[in-house]
């Protein structure tokens, strides 16, 4: 070394005694930030976190469905009937198409149930006994995230099966009783007493003579409105929660020929496309039940041929723009031939027509009368004028039905009576699954803590990574993978699904279409854009990045070209 | 809906090996991308032939383009390869008394020499029959456009088996932003401040050191920047195959010299690509044979305004007429490179073999 | 055994039998025999394992051999003149880094006006660049010398300059004594570099030095420059020894131990001063010759100690120092320390203009006596200057001196223009 010119010749590398990293005035931390979709995600549920595991393939499915039920016991069934805010949310929208979230939850869950993927095993038994009432998804949650922290939970359903408005709202071509039926089945494995036809009357009664520590809610809303069509029999005249929860059962009443339905929910279009379908009476479905009185029958001429069935009518007060229906299903049902009266009321029933009056919508966008009348012919009416929950097994309980007459729960999911919660339809502003899973599962988080004496955890809210907080230039375009729909001309007839399960690379190709908001996802760029070589990758995949203060200057490339907003550049403490 | 008719896009995609949807080839690496895949920079235990403690300015593009280059050159010369630096920038912050940040073997001669100390290396290994070695010369837009370009020359014009590397920076930066060949028009230095009513350096034809490469007909001329990762190492790769004299031309931005954020130097080079400023190609044999398309056109003003050597353009009233010059100068590469998708290199315009037919002829014979 | 050969042609012979590695060459004259003959012996693979660099530039030539050097290879080069000082900043960059290149300079005068014949502006402008410089006073001590700079540079870890007179010697075909390729083999082992880019053991050459260690840097230089004058006496010595002939060195004398007028000189103007010095020697006239062939380093002990008997010494200069003299003077001067030995200064030999004893003998006995001034210029038409400066005096736009003199000497021009 000594025979090397002094100075001008030098040891390779010799420069890590330079420590740069003084230089540095701000310092880049990676952090985890809340992706857009978990914050919409009225379940809760980690979104990027289980699509993190399934971009993997292969063993990713099975820890992408571990992470998805820990929060969400119904994935498979989520994954059918969802109308995934989460996509609504999804930065990706700002780039190509949102990530079919949904569609891959779909897959995980149908996954599961294909390949018989075992419940987590929940913790040792607390000693305490939970009543959950009503088995619909706010119940069923609530029951799975109990039976997971060891209480012993009794879930008692009013109905023959349980499942709530998945069973006997939900058409079955949305979703499949088998999915459902496989989804149940797992909750029950874990341990979770399902009683069906077992109605509580009394609450009060029921917590005290099952010694209960505590108990959900759950009772849903079913009671449908109910509107007086001046001059309608009332055989003419169903309402569509009665006519879904019928068809469910198998019981599918005679509608006539000429179906109209009223109203612009969800519901509405459930009804108005199981009603399509029975209209064209596949051999497969149940046959349908003559419906007392109806005239549609009675007054069909005899000798000829029925005429062919017509495809049924939306009417509602409104417009599609201001429908409250999700614009998928509204979508769905018009490819199906359903036809829509915009800006109408019935105003009244004529023999086998009914009036209806033109509306128009004012400033605020409410639909005013303007007096033009029209008529529409009809052999039945269904009403889908929205619903309201039964409160009678409330009775007695003071305090949990408020002034208004409904029941009121703090941020812990807790009504006015320590130790009884409630959630799902029954409290619900927006009455869905994905809000009433939520539900169960922040119910049953706080039921947890009041068992064991712990403080109430609250829900988090931290501002959302937004498309700006990305560097988009990483993703390549990458059009989103379309569920394969029925053609349409099968979807009419029958009571198959609509949207189909992805298959396999279309879901992996979903899955890894995610942007990662907000979470680091393994992809090297800090690691490599340093100009400093001031980034560590201490290992293989998985392992987290770290900065070398000892020679980061901060310049903040890392930070700026971090596809996924992942790294924040905060300042150095002087 | 048969199996068959899903195997869509998607799937024949993957048959071609991309696999990475999430990300495609556009970041370092990921964890979903096979081995081969992965970018040199990705690895864990890459060579970081420039590594921590330089001195370079924050967010420095040539720190970063030099280590990405010679990484990618270290690799394809499995760890045997000599570096011969021009003085510069480059050189400065990398090895004052008594560090150094190369871990190469690595010599710095003079300003102006660079290709030439390549070629003596070359031909040091060639008779010492070490041809396993491999040899790149380096230097920044000063030492290789102006004053060096006439040892590249003669290391094109003679073969010698050297892979050149310029980092260009648009200016002298190391003197403190002094003009070069290679600044654009428009841009302020120190020596071209935009006084008397000159727009900041003057209008010229330019001098374009690829195209200069590429009249030398070479066995590879190509251009890059540090914001396209992947192609750069690709580049490299492909040059590192090839025996004989082969030039790469590196985009690199210099946050002090074009008063751009330290933070925004990939994002500036990226914009220099896709505004068509920069026309990023790769020629073999003489002519230019792929063209990395623009993925998100952007006009040029986007590329100008983050730099404050273009900030006069847009102060009081501005120089909108410059701003339209800089812009006809991109929508002329934009055409005779071909780099928008579905477009090709106007055939006879660049150096290189023109298209049969697409030359005049000027026998003045009729044809028939 | 001598044979009948040119000069350029036995250089390169020579340079051939030390096993160069890597040579390169951009042509200029009076260089360009030897690199000719060099790249003939290449080419026909006689000269093997070596590659020929045909560089685009003196600049490049320079730059090839540093960076061929600084891989471990032996490396040659040859030039002259404004090649030399068209590679002046590689000189430095070479020698600062320590790398033992042999380069022949054909010295040549330096332009404007441009000048192809010889004199010593050249080597001389670069004198302080880090090479070691040697003068060869024949060709014979050329070939030698061109052994010796190649051992010498390799031990040393420094570049070396082997300056011989353009044409004078470069271009003369005499009997020429070659050492044989054992002699040589024997003399100079295989280059065993102290620094060299191998990836097997990278290092960092070249890097920047500030203030905090500049002065070392170039104190460490003067002193390895310093350890060759006594590693040029060991070596040549050596290499005599198995030539059997003197083969250099730092200086010889020529007849000066009881001389009272040394002249000092370098390079082939040696041979004419003995021719002449024989002469006057057998008039009585006490008079020797010092022959200096190290000029860098500048072997002042030696220098001050052969001129510790003479009375008068006059510097024969084949060069000028435009606005102060002599540049050799400055070194015997320095060299003489508090000595007072009166010291004359002839400019003589410019451009090729030959050097006669009939013009020196004059000079020689003026000096002997105390006759001549401080500075003298050989051969000097005095009438054409004078015309000259009349002329440039009646305008106040003369043109250029060299045109006005040739047009006055009746080389150029037919009338007034």
């Amino acid at each position: 070394m000594s025979e090397r010119p002094f100075a001008i010749t030098l040891e390779v590398g010799s420069s890590r005694a330079n420590h740069t990293g003084s230089w540095r005035s701000e310092r880049p931390e990676y952090v985890r930030r809340m992706p857009p979709c978990n914050a919409a995600c009225p379940a809760g549920e980690d979104i990027q976190g289980w699509l993190y595991e399934a971009e993997a393939g292969g063993g990713g499915y099975h820890s992408a469905w571990r992470a998805l039920v820990a929060v969400n016991p119904l994935p498979a069934v989520m994954g059918h009937v969802c109308f995934h805010p989460c996509e609504e949310a999804c930065n990706r929208l700002a780039l190509d198409e949102a990530v079919g979230i949904n569609a891959v939850e779909r897959f995980l869950g149908e996954e599961a149930i294909r390949r018989g993927w075992e419940p987590p095993s929940p913790a040792q038994p607390s000693g305490r006994r939970v009543l959950v009432v009503g088995s619909g998804p706010a119940g069923l949650s609530a029951a799975w995230q109990l039976a997971l922290r060891g209480h012993h939970v009794t879930l008692r359903e009013r109905s023959k099966q349980p499942g709530g408005m998945m069973r006997y709202g939900i058409p079955a071509y949305r979703l499949p009783r088998r999915t459902l039926d496989a989804e149940i089945e797992r909750i029950t494995a874990l341990g979770v007493q399902i009683e069906c036809g077992q109605r509580v009357g009394s609450l009060a009664y029921a917590l005290q003579e099952g010694a209960f520590d505590a108990a959900f809610l759950a009772l849903g809303a079913d009671v449908a409105h109910h509107i007086d069509i001046p001059g309608a029999t009332a055989a003419r005249v169903i309402d569509a929660v009665a006519f879904l929860h019928a068809t469910a059962e198998g019981q599918a009443p005679v509608l006539g020929r000429r179906v109209v339905v009223y109203g612009g929910g969800d519901t509405a279009l459930d009804a108005a496309r199981t009603a399509a379908r029975l209209g064209h009476g596949a051999g497969s479905l149940p046959a349908p039940q003559p419906l007392a009185g109806a005239p549609g029958a009675q007054e069909d001429p005899g000798g000829e041929a029925p005429p062919a069935p017509q495809e049924p009518v939306v009417v509602y007060r409104r417009t599609a723009e201001r429908m409250p229906a999700h614009p998928q299903e509204l979508a769905e049902a018009r490819e199906e031939g359903i036809s829509f009266r915009w800006l109408s009321t019935i105003a009244a029933a004529r023999g086998e027509r009914l009036v209806l009056e033109r509306m128009r919508l004012d400033e605020q966008g409410m639909p005013q009368p303007t007096g033009e009348l029209e008529e529409l012919p009809a052999d039945c009416v269904i009403l889908a004028l929205g619903e309201e929950p039964d409160l009678t097994p409330l009775q007695g309980l003071d305090g949990v039905i408020g002034e208004d007459g409904r029941v009121a729960v703090n941020e812990a999911m807790m009504t006015a009576r320590p130790g009884l919660f409630a959630g799902g339809d029954l409290i619900a502003q927006e009455r869905n699954v994905a809000v009433a899973v939520g539900h169960g599962r922040r119910a049953a988080r706080s039921i947890d803590a009041y068992l064991r004496g712990f403080a109430m955890p609250g829900e988090e809210a931290p501002e959302p990574v937004a498309f700006a907080d990305l560097n988009p230039w990483y993703f390549t375009d990458a059009p989103r993978q379309v569920a394969p729909k029925l053609a349409r001309i099968r979807r009419q007839s029958t009571f198959e699904e609509v949207v189909l399960t992805l298959a396999e690379d279309s879901a992996l190709y979903e899955a890894r279409r995610c942007f990662s908001c907000g979470s680091c996802f393994s992809c090297d760029n800090c690691y490599g854009v340093c100009p400093d070589d001031a980034v560590l990758k201490p290992g293989p995949d998985g392992s987290p990045y770290a900065i070398d203060l000892d020679y980061c200057k901060g310049c903040g490339m890392c930070a700026a070209e971090c596809p996924c907003g992942a790294i924040a550049m905060v300042p150095e403490q002087t | 809906m048969s199996a068959a008719a899903d195997r869509s896009p998607q799937a024949e995609r993957r048959d071609e090996g991309l696999r990475f949807y999430q990300t495609g080839t556009f970041a370092v690496g990921g964890r979903l991308l096979a081995e081969h895949q992965r970018t040199v920079q990705s690895q864990p235990r890459r060579p970081s032939s420039l590594t921590k403690g330089h001195r370079a300015c924050q967010g420095c593009g040539e720190a970063l383009g030099a280590r990405y280059a010679l990484d990618a050159a270290l690799r394809a010369a499995g760890g045997r390869l000599i570096a011969a630096n021009a003085t510069g920038c480059l050189e400065v912050f990398s090895s004052p008394y008594p560090e150094s940040s190369w871990q190469l073997p690595w010599i710095h001669s003079l300003f102006a020499n660079a290709p030439a100390v390549a070629s003596g290396i070359a031909a040091a290994l060639r008779a010492k029959g070490r041809e396993d070695v491999r040899v790149v010369g380096q230097g920044g837009d000063g030492g290789t456009v102006d004053i060096g370009l006439a040892c590249l020359s003669g290391m094109f014009e003679r073969h010698d088996d050297v892979l050149y590397i310029c980092y260009d920076n648009q200016a002298y930066m190391n003197t403190g932003v002094q003009r070069s060949a290679a600044t654009p028009p428009g841009a302020r230095t120190a020596t071209t401040e935009p006084l008397g009513g000159h727009p900041g350096n003057d209008f010229g034809q330019g001098k374009s050191a690829p195209l200069i490469a590429l009249a030398h007909e070479i066995p590879y001329v190509a251009t890059a920047t540090v914001a396209e990762l992947h192609d750069l190492e690709a580049k490299v790769a492909r040059a590192m195959e090839i025996r004989g004299p082969r030039y790469l031309h590196l985009l690199v931005p210099c946050p002090l010299g074009w008063g751009s954020e330290p933070s925004e130097t990939i994002l500036i080079a990226r914009l220099a690509k896709e505004s068509g400023l920069f026309p990023v190609f790769e020629a073999i044999d003489g002519a230019i044979h792929a063209v990395a398309k623009i993925r998100r056109q952007v006009p040029v003003r986007e590329y100008l305004r983050r730099q404050r050597r273009y900030a006069h353009l847009f102060a009081d009233g501005g120089r909108e007429d410059v701003i339209d010059r800089l812009q006809a100068a991109a929508d002329r590469n934009i055409v005779r490179f071909g780099l928008l998708e579905g477009s090709a290199p106007l055939a006879g315009d660049l150096l290189g073999a023109p298209a049969p037919g697409e030359l005049d002829d000027l026998s003045g014979a009729q044809a028939p | 055994m001598a044979e009948q050969i040119e000069a350029s042609v036995a250089i390169a012979t020579a340079v051939a039998r030390c096993r160069p590695e890597v040579l390169c060459a951009y042509p200029i004259t009076p260089q360009t025999h030897i690199v000719e003959a060099l790249s003939r012996m290449v080419r026909a693979g006689d000269l093997a394992p070596c590659e020929m660099v045909n560089v685009e530039s003196e600049y490049s030539a320079c730059s090839v051999a540093i960076g061929a050097s600084a891989a471990g290879a032996r490396a040659y080069t040859a030039t002259a003149s404004q090649g030399l000082l068209y590679m002046a900043e590689a000189l430095f960059n070479a020698a600062g880094l320590g790398l033992p290149i042999v380069m022949t300079v054909a010295n040549r005068a330096l332009g404007a006006p441009i000048n192809i014949w010889n004199d010593h502006s050249d080597a001389l402008a670069v004198r302080d660049c880090g090479f070691i410089q040697l003068y060869a006073a024949d060709n014979q001590e050329a070939i030698d010398m061109h052994i010796l700079a190649f051992r010498i540079a390799e031990q040393l870890s420094l570049p070396v300059m082997v300056c011989m007179d353009g044409y004078v010697l470069t271009h003369a075909i005499e009997p020429l004594e070659l050492p044989s390729q054992e002699q040589v083999d024997s003399f100079l082992p295989p280059f065993a570099p102290r620094q060299i880019l191998d990836p097997d053991e990278p290092m960092t050459i070249g890097a920047m030095v500030g203030p905090e260690a500049f002065t070392e840097v170039r104190y460490l230089a003067h002193l390895r420059q310093q350890e060759a004058l006594d590693a040029i006496p060991a070596l040549a010595q050596e290499l005599s020894e198995r030539t059997g002939r003197a083969c250099g060195g730092l200086l010889s004398g020529y007849r000066t131990s009881d001389a009272a007028l040394v002249v000092v000189a370098m390079g082939s103007v040696l041979g004419t001063l003995e021719v002449l010095i024989d002469e006057m020697r057998g008039e009585g006239l006490s008079v020797g010759a010092l022959a200096i062939k190290t000029f860098r380093p500048f072997p002042r002990a030696e220098v001050a100690a052969a001129l510790g008997g003479a009375a008068r010494i006059l510097v024969l200069e084949r060069a000028i120092a435009i606005g102060a003299g002599g540049v050799l003077t400055d070194s015997v001067r320095w060299a003489l320390g508090a000595r007072q030995t009166p010291l004359h200064t002839v400019i003589a030999g410019l451009g090729g203009r030959p050097i006669t004893r009939r013009s020196l003998r004059p000079v020689l006995e003026a000096a002997a006596t105390g006759g001549l001034g401080e500075l003298h210029f050989l051969d000097l038409r005095q009438d054409l200057v004078d015309r000259e400066l009349a002329r440039c005096r009646s305008s106040a736009r003369p043109g250029p001196h060299a045109e006005a003199i040739l047009r006055e000497i009746g080389i150029v021009g037919a009338g007034p223009v």
